[in-house]
């Protein structure tokens, strides 16, 4: 068996003769699901990937920074 | 007005934050400690011929971990996406230094931690047993090297150093890596995993007491306890002396929260400490009311923790806030005014791009470059209270003192406690008599919570004692904010509160069944 192979049923095995694991990995996706679908979709707008370039960001950047009417 | 609808949303943030590091610090100090728990122990087993019993110790409070692990799993993905979210003016100002350790710490760490908890777990019957051994070593050690580079990003932000700012890309550049792993940050790490450690012995010797209580497992609960027990008192040592020595830092570098620790109002030589004590609620800068309702005070004390020396003078609230001519502290007016040319200077550069007049654009950046004496001079004597120009009162620089002198005052006397419980569990072990005492099992089993409390105070301290700042002195939190809907900032804070309340209820729920079902054969 190689490497790869052997690396595999390593994972595999472990895996599947989990017992507690079972629950704590359902724990698991459904909070990444959570973070990276729910909260990230609808929640998590990253303000500056509306601009393509660096020059945009830093213009935005400092014309908030020399906003000090906030 | 309701109170909701008066918090704004830089307020509403930092709660949302605060709320987020609260309970990522539930789960990642227990992680801290308890690896080398594991560790330590499965060392015994193989040092001791493969001794059975050992072996099923260090696998009983290896599912522990894992439990805590998985469960905890992510939660500080969701402090980074606040970064780029909440955040955006702070991430884009000093990204380029702040990326780097938190880059390294999901790149390098993580990944070695990931990796090696796989062998940890999977691997019992599968790999050589020293290399299983290797394994527990190299995962709690990944862990540890997880946290530093996320308390050396806090560290700089509590001390920035080793970066130049640049104009024309509006954000703060790395000029030394190396600058950046500040004494400041290392004491930081220090005093954090070591208050992990405590708390993962204060979990392991009162669940072992609840065994002994129980009369279950009594051999393997004495076992965890003493190694625990002796871990965590060494531990406890540690914290005290990396507590001291962070307490020098922040009163070298951070003097406000120093001062509001303590309440401390006048500064003086010879400055004392109260012990304990009593706010009173109605002192205010500049009125004459009595800090204290009632205290108990060392003189000079405050001093001697701050500088070593009884005879230091320790600037109080109102050196800082006024300043202090005799003692060579300016004001924080003055520090105003600074910071207000060094943000018109910002402001004039980006008239001066949008003008094309490149003369002008070229003059500014030639104020801010570092490498020139001219620049040396303008940073020095403006650009170093760029933040304070965002104030709006010299009094916007104290922070919420009851906060701070409450928290740091709970966090010193639980971790007076901790030395003495593990100190009394180690005498009682020693003379073979701990399982007579029940009412001081109990008290062992109660202590649990202790330490995350300790941990979480701490940490109020920490951050509560910095503000406004987000990056000391160069950037408050009214000047990092995101252009926000507050009522979004409103439903996110809501909606994690419920989502880690579940989960934290889910991992009790899990850990005392396991811990009910105990170690198997």
């Amino acid at each position: 068996m190689n490497i790869f192979s052997r690396i595999f049923h390593f994972y595999y095995n472990g895996f599947r003769e989990m017992t507690v694991g079972k629950t704590l990995w359902i724990i698991i996706l459904i909070k990444l699901f959570i973070i990276f679908v729910i909260l990230k979709l609808f929640f998590f707008p990253r303000t500056l990937s509306q601009f393509k370039t660096e020059e945009e960001k830093a213009s935005y950047i400092l014309e908030q920074l020399t906003d000090t009417t906030k | 007005m309701s109170i909701l609808t008066a918090i704004d949303v830089v307020d509403w943030s930092r709660a949302q934050f605060a709320l987020t590091a609260m309970y990522h610090w539930l789960f990642v100090p227990l992680t801290l400690g308890l690896g080398f728990i594991c560790a330590f122990m499965e060392t015994i087993y193989l040092k001791r011929g493969q001794d059975p019993e050992w072996k099923k110790m260090t696998k009983f409070w290896m599912r522990l971990f894992a439990i805590n692990f998985a469960i905890g799993i992510a939660t500080g993905l969701i402090l980074e996406f606040e970064f780029g979210t909440n955040w955006s003016n702070y991430s884009y100002f000093v990204g380029d230094i702040f990326g780097a350790p938190l880059a390294i710490e999901g790149i390098f760490a993580f990944f070695m931690e990931s990796t090696f908890f796989a062998v940890m777990f999977f691997g019992w019957d599968k790999v050589s047993p020293r290399f299983h051994l290797a394994s527990t070593w190299l995962t709690a050690i990944g862990a540890n090297i997880s946290a530093l580079w996320i308390l050396v990003a806090n560290g700089w932000m509590q001390y920035p150093t080793g970066m130049a700012f640049n104009v024309e890309t509006a954000r703060n550049e790395m000029v030394n890596f190396w600058d950046i792993i500040s004494d400041v940050a290392l004491v930081k790490f220090g005093h954090s995993v070591t208050s992990g450690f405590v708390l993962a012995s204060v979990f392991v010797v009162g669940i072992s007491a609840w065994f002994l209580l129980k009369k279950r497992n009594t051999h393997l609960a004495e076992k965890s306890m003493k190694v625990a027990a002796i871990f965590g008192l060494i531990s406890s040592i540690a914290v005290v002396w990396t507590g001291d020595a962070s307490g020098i830092y922040v009163a070298k570098h951070q003097p406000m929260k120093l001062a509001s620790m303590e309440a401390l109002y006048q500064g003086s030589e010879k400055a004392p400490l109260s012990i304990v004590g009593i706010l009173n609620p109605k002192k205010e800068i500049g009125n004459d009311e009595d800090p204290m309702l009632w205290d108990i005070k060392v003189n000079g004390m405050l001093s001697f923790l701050a500088f070593h020396d009884v005879k230091s003078f320790v600037p109080g609230i109102n050196d800082l806030v006024y300043g202090n001519t005799e003692r060579d502290i300016m004001s924080t007016a003055e520090k105003m005014e600074r910071g207000k040319v060094a943000i018109e200077q910002l402001r004039l550069y980006k008239e001066a791009i949008q003008e094309g007049d490149t003369a002008t654009a070229r003059s500014i950046v030639g104020k801010f470059d570092h490498t020139t004496a001219e620049g040396q001079q303008f940073l020095n004597d403006y650009f170093k209270y760029f933040g304070y120009g965002y104030l709006s009162a010299p009094t916007d620089i104290i922070p919420n003192i009851a906060l701070t002198f409450y928290g740091f005052r709970i966090m010193v006397a639980l971790g007076l406690w901790f030395i003495l419980l593990f100190t009394v569990i180690l005498i009682l072990l020693h003379k073979q008599r701990i399982s007579s005492y029940k009412w001081w099992l109990w008290v062992v089993v109660w202590s649990i919570p202790l330490p995350y409390i300790a941990g979480q105070a701490g940490w109020v301290v920490t951050e509560v004692g910095r503000q406004p700042w987000t990056i000391q002195d160069l950037l408050p939190t009214v000047a990092s904010i995101s252009s926000l809907d507050a009522a979004a900032v409103k439903v996110t804070f809501f909606l994690f509160a419920v989502l880690f309340t579940i989960l934290l209820i889910a991992e009790i729920r899990i850990m005392l069944k396991q811990i009910k079902i105990g170690p198997k054969e």
